[in-house]
């Protein structure tokens, strides 16, 4: 099921360099994924791979190197790159809901402003997103009345709400109290069974082993092992790999 | 008493231009000011230049001056004349925005970079991310200084006095010309700008704040 030879890649990073002044945070990346595939990113703090999955919509600019999506380059800032990122969903570690704004609103607000989909059905859809991850009864709340855990259901109802191509996780869970963290990760292996195309950064096993495709581990900016979850937490190849295993086992 | 009382056109004419020349400066400079501080956090880079140098350059001036160009350069230039009123609203709103936009942009900044990130990442591009998410939360944190600015521009508006404008700011010269004693009249001067920030200015603000505080 991963990553079939003759399937167009969904998402395509050739050569992808970037710096941060004199720090080289992605060094010459090369990745695929497939339609339907669900990637689970790990690594040390530092190596780059939140920055990995914050080029996919391009919150971070790339040096050298290309990212498609589609078989279409990332456009430059601008319209049409307003127009990409409406195709990728992003979750972030710190929720971001819009604080001014209630929950429906959360979700409404890109349907209604980028889609140009009217509120009643807008809202139609925001409720039974909203249903679907739990927290439909909370629609009128502003996010500051929710815990970490419902918010961050809410955020994957608003980035559903655009109907994305590919969801993009960055550390979904790191934030949140540990009694709060399989809320979400349930959230998110229901997805994966759904079919989403997802980049997951995170370090919960769990997760990776009950939704993911494949597991790239990262290492100073590199790519330094990719395997399937099962072999990757059983037969890790590399030391880096090993050293890195063996402190996330023992921290639990 | 008397002063007041016996001359009460004076009071009234000046102190309703005042008011005229406060509240149309104080529309005109939290639109400028507001679409200022924008420029200034926009992505291209000429607009930020603008921005900036239209900050550095109205602020560093003397109001005095800002006021002198508009009444005795501007009918100069030939472009459509405007009486010394409306030359004075136009200086005045082109000082304070500069101030607004500060104040305004200080506010952007308190906004955490998620909210825009997040805004972007459904697909909104710049201006709506300014306009529907940014600034409706930057408005929240800068009315404090906001409100300083506008009291500060009701102050202000007396400096046209000085350019022909019959405002509040005159109404001392004109006391003087019928012969009426002066410190009483110029204190009454202060005390009626007293009531109008506390009567009207601050209550005001205390409003806002109360009703646009946001649970974080």
């Amino acid at each position: 099921m991963t990553n079939p030879a003759h399937a167009p890649a969904l998402v395509e990073l050739k050569a992808v360099n970037k710096h941060y002044s004199a720090l080289h945070v992605l060094k010459d990346i090369n990745l695929e994924v497939a339609k339907g595939e669900v990637l689970v990113v790990i690594g040390p703090s530092g190596s780059g791979k939140s920055t990995l999955c914050r080029t996919i919509n391009r919150l971070e600019t790339i040096d050298t190197g290309s990212i498609t999506i589609e078989g279409k380059e990332l456009p430059a800032e601008g319209k049409e790159l307003a127009r990409l990122r409406a195709d990728v969903g992003m979750v972030f570690q710190s929720f971001n809901l819009f604080a001014h704004k209630t929950i429906l609103e959360n979700v409404t607000l890109g349907p209604i402003k980028v889609k140009g989909m009217a509120k009643a059905d807008a809202d139609k859809l925001a409720l039974s997103l909203l249903e679907r991850v739990g927290v439909g009864h909370q629609a009128a709340k502003l996010p500051a009345q929710l815990s970490g855990g419902q918010q961050q259901r809410v955020a994957i109802a608003r980035a559903l709400a655009m109907k994305p191509k590919v969801m993009l996780f960055d550390e979904p869970t790191s934030a949140l109290d540990p009694e709060m963290i399989n809320e979400v990760l349930d959230v998110m292996v229901e997805l994966a069974k759904d079919g989403m195309t997802m980049v997951v950064v995170t370090h919960e096993m769990g997760f990776a082993r009950k939704a993911a495709d494949r597991v790239i581990f990262m290492a100073d900016g590199q790519i330094v092992e990719e395997a399937t979850p099962e072999n990757f937490f059983t037969n890790p190849q590399t030391d880096r790999a090993k050293d890195f295993l063996s402190k996330i086992l023992t921290n639990g | 008493m008397n002063v007041i009382t016996d001359n009460s056109d004076l009071f009234l004419t000046g102190f309703k231009n005042t008011g005229i020349l406060f509240v149309i400066s104080a529309f005109f400079a939290l639109i400028l000011g507001t679409i200022v501080a924008g420029m200034r956090v926009s992505p291209a880079p000429a607009m930020r230049a603008a921005g900036t140098v239209y900050v550095n350059f109205v602020r560093n001036t003397p109001l005095t001056l800002i006021l002198a160009f508009f009444a005795l350069g501007y009918p100069k230039l030939g472009l459509p004349s405007v009486d010394f009123l409306a030359a004075a609203a136009i200086g005045l709103s082109l000082y304070t925005a500069t101030y607004v936009s500060e104040a305004i942009r200080s506010g952007i900044n308190t906004v955490s970079v998620g909210q825009s990130e997040a805004a972007r990442a459904i697909g909104l591009p710049f201006m709506q991310t300014l306009t529907l998410i940014v600034l409706p939360q930057a408005f929240r944190s800068v009315v404090p200084p906001l409100f300083s600015v506008f009291i500060a521009l009701l102050k202000n508006t007396t400096v046209a006095a000085g350019f022909s404008v019959f405002e509040a700011g005159a109404i001392r010269a004109y006391l003087s010309e019928r012969g009426e004693p002066l410190l009483p009249g110029l204190l009454w001067v202060a005390l009626i700008f007293v009531v109008l920030v506390l009567g009207i200015l601050t209550p005001l603000q205390r409003y806002l704040e109360k009703k646009w505080r946001v649970a974080r």
